[in-house]
């Protein structure tokens, strides 16, 4: 039950990402070609939301709803960020979607991209498969 | 209930994305990522012996809720409240995507292209099948996507993050400006 709350942020994020029409193949595309500010403004709008909100979150010291501490991210680098990154890249331009519209796209009546998932959890499970083989 | 049909503009749907950031940590110490939901399914439903695909997912099943919201989203979205309109595209891309070979543009997909009657064509089977498989693959391999990544990696200053971001975007220029036109031609 407790996991019900990160139900209703999906939801309003899904919604977000769906009414942003951050989804839509199209709109993908026209960012691809730069033929639109759009896509770029969700991006430039929604990275110095979430930096300003962590910025607060360490600078009042605000703790979780449960009293625990909240620890900034970290990211580390390997080579799979630039070569996985291009890869992810070109399934982008494919599909039109990026893992969070690969459910939305199916919430948003295109059943058929049930197969765009399902295809992208066998690409993870063959990266899983073969991951001690490269270069990281 | 007329903002529910109607699409929402870039600052009001960016800004609801970037807010997802601290109301994930708020709640939970939550980082926002969806890519590793693929993993998740993998160590869920068939680890085989692989030690990537051995961990205690049960411990991160939370994202598998968010995404389950994801999903509910899209269905309140697109299906329940969709916007009747096509998509607002600049006039470039209508022309582009009409020389391309497309002549329905309306919903958030082209269903000339995503269908169960196309899925068995080479090109369905690219854009569905290998498209697919790419984001899976790729998105591991780069250990986050664009939310994990471009929007917390990239919130929380992380250089890594900002590499993988630029990847992301070459990869998909370079594809969409270069590739792509050829797989629609088929």
């Amino acid at each position: 039950m407790r996991n019900l709350k990160y139900l209703c942020v999906g939801i309003v994020f899904g919604l977000a990402l769906t009414k942003g029409e951050a989804i839509s193949w199209f709109r993908i595309q026209e960012m691809f070609h730069f033929q639109s500010f759009h896509m770029f403004g969700i991006f430039m709008t929604a990275v110095p939301v979430g930096a300003i909100s962590l910025f607060l979150i360490k600078k009042l010291n605000l703790r979780t709803i449960d009293g625990e501490n909240i620890a900034t991210p970290k990211k580390t680098f390997h080579h799979g960020v630039i070569i996985g990154g291009l890869i992810f890249g070109f399934g982008w331009s494919l599909t039109g979607a990026c893992p969070g519209p690969l459910y939305a796209q199916i919430g948003g009546g295109y059943l058929v991209t049930i197969i765009t998932l399902i295809s992208a959890v066998l690409g993870t499970w063959v990266y899983a498969r073969i991951q001690p083989m490269l270069p990281e | 209930m007329e903002f529910l049909y109607k699409p929402w503009p870039w600052y009001v749907a960016g800004p609801i994305i970037g807010l997802s950031v601290p109301t994930l940590l708020l709640l939970g110490n939550k980082k926002l990522g969806v890519s590793a939901t693929l993993r998740q399914i993998c160590a869920a439903c068939y680890p085989a012996n692989i030690p990537f695909l051995h961990y205690d997912w049960k411990k991160d099943s939370w994202n598998l809720f968010f995404v389950a919201g994801i999903l509910i989203g899209g269905f309140i979205g697109g299906t329940l409240f969709a916007n009747p309109e096509p998509v607002a595209l600049s006039k470039n891309t209508i022309d582009l995507l009409h020389q391309q070979g497309l002549t329905d543009l309306s919903g958030l997909l082209p269903s000339e292209l995503f269908s169960w009657n196309t899925l068995f064509s080479l090109k369905g089977f690219l854009l569905m099948v290998v498209g697919g498989f790419m984001v899976g693959f790729g998105t591991r391999y780069a250990r986050g996507c664009t939310s994990g990544h471009g929007i917390l990696g990239l919130s929380a200053l992380q250089w890594p993050s900002l590499l993988a971001t630029a990847s992301f975007f070459i990869g998909g220029i370079l594809f969409s400006q270069f590739v792509l036109p050829y797989i629609l031609a088929l």
